[in-house]
């Protein structure tokens, strides 16, 4: 077995050395009837061009991008990754290595993720971001978990516009918990509905997604001057495409107090969901709250600058049952490669990138006018949108499938109240032959 | 680390078992950690203070002390309300390494007076570190 | 020093990538515009983030010499206790950057995501005969998220007979996301200790466990590297207080084809994919920790469940009693199907891997014997404990030998944990590591014994021949900068 390096010479050299006679005599702390009988009931161990055959096959089972045009979103993006990247994650000194517990040899994640955190921060108009959380939902909950240990307040208000899955992922967490979660309505403009915020002074936080679900932007102006109309209320905000920010104003310019969100679009592929980024980034105040690791700048014996994992006082290992939270493993190789697409694209890159996203969905939401197709919610958007379309399309969009087109996500399964509209997304993955593809086949 | 007779620990000053200094202060209590628990704590990096207005019975948790790699709970030897915080130690943590009979970490008003009268001496204090 | 085994290189120096660049390069092929421009709402336009504009070959310059400046299991023996850093197999990585797969979206209908479905279903069986459990999650996105998932089960099924309880019970030598986990669920840790064998003695369990203790957390293999003899006896206490027993599966490489969990009275149980099952650790993450659970605690698992129908594989939701979704979609797929590929390329031979990983802990152990102290001197698990207590003489520490092996190129162990042992050093060597580099790696911890005997100073000084030297925690920790 080309993974086990072994002869047959060493390993009894090695046992006899131990002072067994068997590699079963290896176990004698183990009672008889604590162990297996027999082999274990696997298959039997394939060589490496079978198991590419049946990997391939298996993933031609797929309706993957490559041969499908999806107009899908909704938490994850089909984004364009430079092969560059690809490349570079091929380095293993990144991917085989493992938390960077030991400095002078981890200089190299160290610093990725020291970028890693300073991009963020910039992207989000943050002080501060960890070194990452599982994904965009797990964060959100440690987000709304930390604004309670803060604020010493036991409700959160989260905006229904939040991801729905991002919502079932707090209500996980919050379950065994004595701390309870009030739903926000939207209004008819697909905008959270702050009038239905009543006491907000009673409320640890309020949560709202920008661009939310359904691709609104948010009005994070009027929902920070709520939560400042209360002393202790904090505005935490959530994303699941970072890409926005390109375009339109960052949350940390209009006041959040914690941002997080998914990471995904900055250059990880979709893999059927995950390993996905989450992001999460705080003002300095709130530094020593926040949940994941931190990397900081310090010096070295001889005064050369260099990284290190630091305040980790906050963390499992030394805090145990009282510390921020349980994260340990993170993403991290998910973040570096995130860094590294930030630090291709570029400043002025970015603001290209997001335009070309922004405009191709007005130019497709503006053909589909065109045919009469109502846009829902009448307020910018991003890369998505939603549309509502006449009674039956369901057999439209099940025929389109049939044709290797996604046309949107039926929103009627997350919001029955939603019938007939269906949620778009377009990325500069689209050009104009498809979109105008497209919008002949949904009018057709 | 210091050997015990190594250790500077002012006379008019009452000490708890753990470890901590009380020390007079008009009507208030000043409470800091002595030189015993900084040499074994090591370089103090961050101090979490008690809000002012807060009151906290004897020997309970009123924050903490962390180094770089263990966190220790502060204990109230007397039972009161925090009427002040050392702010210098927000900015310099070090202080406390640097001179642990000056830096007070809060100061309390005591709810009861017999309490402080109660704490071990200097003397009392040497001997349990002995032990 | 002898020169087969010095680490030297060729290193560059790299600065921060915004102290690099100029406004107006590009690293990327930026998209035409073929649609036209359209308006945006000048109140919501902002001013893009303020990344440094850099070209292609600037950044893949920098990340090259960045990884340079890492040592990753391809560059040498990671022994680190507890991590089971064994080969990541090359073809693993290409089974899952296959475009069926990476470019995949999660919310597509089942019938265009066959083929991930039915990986997800077949490692859930394969990984059950593993363990010996009924029924597994692969949802958890770590070991971390996957105690937690557990937690969770836990907290579910007290709930559901209608009786919470408040505490847990959890060994001394616990990984220290175990109490942070239970935290979590509400649950107040109660530390049971080891005994003088490092092991838990079932007489301390039975005092502690009582009707408001929702069960016990085991390490099995513990941290200490030693089998939990007891266990049997363990279990039973607990379940006949109505408690269940959760196992950590951090040391699962350990037991392989030897003991299924499930078969000795474990209820729930997590296991880290990214130990055990050969899936990179990346610096940090993404791993995977699926959950597994009995028969009787299936209908708790996170949804969506994976479901076989005739010969089609669907998502099902509707499971009243779980504990809901604990990932926006299925979890960190992209590894589920670098696990599912070493399982391929292994079968039965798992087995192997776990006598293998346990020879070479032993056979470390007895070499060392008496150029360092073992602490619990009894047959270990795939891994072994010394510490420094020879060394303290000479005023030597674990973590001065940690450091000194950097310079002799090898990743330190893990040093310090578990709490129980002062001066720990837990040495796992995994079953991919051949004799001749265990053979190195135990000369060279009897040059570093000899070398503190004769020279401590110079140990004190250790690494020198890494790109850093000893880094000044305290000034990063008094005073935090996180971001440049």
């Amino acid at each position: 077995m080309r993974y086990l390096p072994h002869t047959e010479e060493e390993i009894s050299s090695m046992l006899k050395v131990v002072g067994v006679k068997t590699l079963d005599d290896l176990f004698p702390t183990i009672p008889e009837d604590c162990k297996m009988e027999g082999d274990l009931k696997l298959p039997e161990p394939m060589t490496e061009w079978e198991l590419n055959d049946h990997m391939d096959s298996l993933a031609g089972k797929m309706g993957s991008s490559s041969e499908y045009k999806v107009f899908v979103g909704a938490g994850s993006y089909n984004h364009f990754i430079p092969e560059s990247i690809n490349y570079l994650l091929g380095r293993s000194e990144f991917s085989t290595a493992y938390t960077p517990y030991q400095p002078e040899i981890s200089q190299g994640t160290l610093q990725g993720i020291f970028e890693y955190q300073t991009l963020v921060a910039r992207l989000l108009g943050m002080d501060i971001a960890n070194a990452s959380m599982y994904d965009g939902a797990s964060a959100l909950a440690e987000a709304l978990l930390m604004a309670i240990r803060i604020t010493r307040k036991k409700k959160v208000a989260v905006s229904k516009a939040i991801h729905p899955s991002y919502r079932k992922v707090v209500e996980t967490y919050f379950h065994p918990t004595k701390y309870e979660i009030v739903e926000i309505p939207y209004l008819d403009n697909g905008r959270i509905d702050l009038s239905s915020i009543t006491n907000v002074g009673d409320f640890a936080a309020i949560a709202v997604q920008s661009p939310n679900f359904f691709g609104v932007i948010e009005d994070l102006k009027a929902v920070k001057a709520l939560t400042e109309s209360e002393k202790k209320t904090m505005l935490v905000t959530c994303f699941s495409e970072p890409l926005a920010y390109g375009l339109y104003k960052n949350p940390g310019s209009l006041g959040a107090d914690i941002v997080c969100g998914e990471g995904q679009s900055f250059g990880i592929p979709q893999s059927y969901g995950g390993p996905g980024l989450g992001m999460f980034a705080c003002n300095n105040k709130f530094m020593r709250n926040a949940p994941g690791r931190l990397i900081g700048q310090t010096t070295d014996l001889e005064g050369k600058r260099a990284y290190v994992l630091t305040l980790a006082t906050r963390e499992q290992h030394i805090r145990r049952e009282k510390a921020t939270s349980n994260i340990c493993s993170n993403q991290g190789l998910c973040a570096m490669t995130s860094a590294m697409y930030m630090a291709s694209v570029g400043g002025t890159g970015i603001k290209k990138l997001a335009k070309v996203n922004f405009d191709k969905t007005e130019y497709f939401k503006s053909e589909l006018k065109k045919k009469g197709i109502k846009i829902k919610f009448d307020t910018p958007t991003f890369n998505e949108f939603v549309a509502e379309f006449s009674e039956g399309f369901d057999k439209t969009h099940n025929k389109l499938k049939e044709e290797n087109i996604i046309a949107g996500l039926k929103l009627e399964d997350y919001y029955p109240e939603l019938k007939n509209n269906y949620l778009f997304c377009i990325t500069e993955t689209a050009s104009k032959e498809d979109i105008d593809k497209l919008v002949q086949e949904v009018t057709k | 680390m210091k050997e015990i007779n190594e250790l500077v620990l002012p006379e008019d000053y009452k000490y708890t078992a753990e470890h901590e200094w009380v020390k007079k202060d008009g009507d208030t209590l000043q409470i800091g950690i002595t030189d015993y628990a900084q040499d074994q704590l090591g370089d103090i990096v961050f101090v979490e203070f008690p809000e002012i207005g807060d009151s906290f019975d004897k020997d309970e948790t009123f924050g903490t002390l962390e180094s770089v790699k263990a966190v220790s709970d502060l204990f109230l030897p007397v039972g009161g309300e925090i009427v002040e915080i050392n702010e210098a130690l927000e900015d310099e943590p070090e202080l406390l390494n640097s001179d642990p009979n000056g830096a007070w970490i809060v100061k309390i008003k005591p709810s009861d007076e017999s309490e402080f009268d109660s704490l071990m001496s200097k003397e009392a204090y040497l001997n349990q570190l002995k032990g | 020093m002898n020169d087969n085994i010095v680490a030297k290189g060729i290193v560059q120096d790299e600065s921060l990538l915004w102290e690099k660049g100029k406004k107006g390069k590009e690293g990327f092929s930026v998209p035409k515009n073929d649609v036209g421009s359209f308006e945006v709402d000048s109140d919501l336009l902002g001013e893009g983030p303020d990344f440094p504009d850099l070209s292609e070959v600037e950044v893949v310059r920098h990340y090259t010499r960045l990884s340079q400046w890492n040592f990753g299991l391809d560059t040498g023996m990671y022994p680190l206790g507890s991590c089971t850093m064994k080969y990541n197999p090359k073809t693993n990585e290409r089974q899952a950057s296959l475009p069926g797969f990476a470019g995949s979206h999660p919310l597509l209908a089942e019938e265009l995501s066959q083929g991930a479905l039915e990986l997800i279903y077949n490692l859930e069986q394969h990984l059950c005969e593993v363990t010996g459990m009924d029924a597994i999650s692969l949802q958890p996105a770590a070991g971390a998220h996957g105690e937690l998932a557990g937690m969770l089960i836990f907290h579910a099924y007290h709930q559901k007979k209608g009786a919470q309880r408040n505490k847990i019970l959890i060994p001394d030598t616990a990984h220290g996301t175990n109490p942070a986990s239970a935290a979590l669920c509400g649950y107040k840790s109660i530390p049971v200790p080891s005994n003088e064998d490092g092991i838990l003695d079932p007489k301390t369990v039975a005092e502690l466990m009582d009707e408001d203790t929702a069960g016990i957390m085991i390490t099995n293999p513990n941290t200490l590297g030693l089998f939990e003899d007891n266990i049997l006896e363990i279990n039973k206490i607990v379940h006949d207080k109505g408690g269940l027993v959760y196992a950590d599966g951090a040391n699962m490489n350990a037991v392989m084809g030897i003991v299924q969990m499930g078969k000795i009275g474990v209820d729930v149980m997590h296991l880290n994919l990214h130990k055990t099952f050969s899936t990179p650790h990346g610096g940090g993450g993404p791993g995977s920790g699926p959950v597994c659970v009995t028969k009787e605690l299936e209908k708790f698992l996170p949804v969506p469940r994976v479901e076989k129908q005739g010969d089609k594989f669907i998502l099902v939701d509707n499971r009243p009693d779980s504990i809901g979704k604990l990932h926006a979609f299925y979890g960190n797929f992209s590894i589920l199907i670098r696990a599912y590929s070493y399982i391929l390329t292994m079968g039965k031979d798992l087995k192997k891997v776990s006598q293998y990983a346990v020879l070479s802990a032993n056979y470390i152990k007895e070499k060392l014997r008496g150029d360092f102290h073992i602490p619990y001197d009894r047959p270990c698990m795939h891994e072994c404990i010394v510490n420094d207590k020879l060394q303290e003489e000479n005023h030597v520490s674990t973590l001065d030998i940690a450091k000194r092996l950097m310079d002799y190129g090898f990743h330190p162990p893990t040093i310090y944990f578990p709490l129980v042992v002062s001066g720990a050093m837990m040495i796992e060597p995994t079953e991919t590591e051949s004799k001749e580099d265990i053979d190195k790696l135990i000369e060279v911890l009897k040059i570093i014994a000899k070398e503190s005997k004769e020279n401590p100073d110079m140990l004190k000084e250790s690494p020198k021949f890494c790109r850093m030297r000893r880094l000044d925690e305290t000034t990063a920790a008094r005073k935090p900068c996180l971001t440049g």
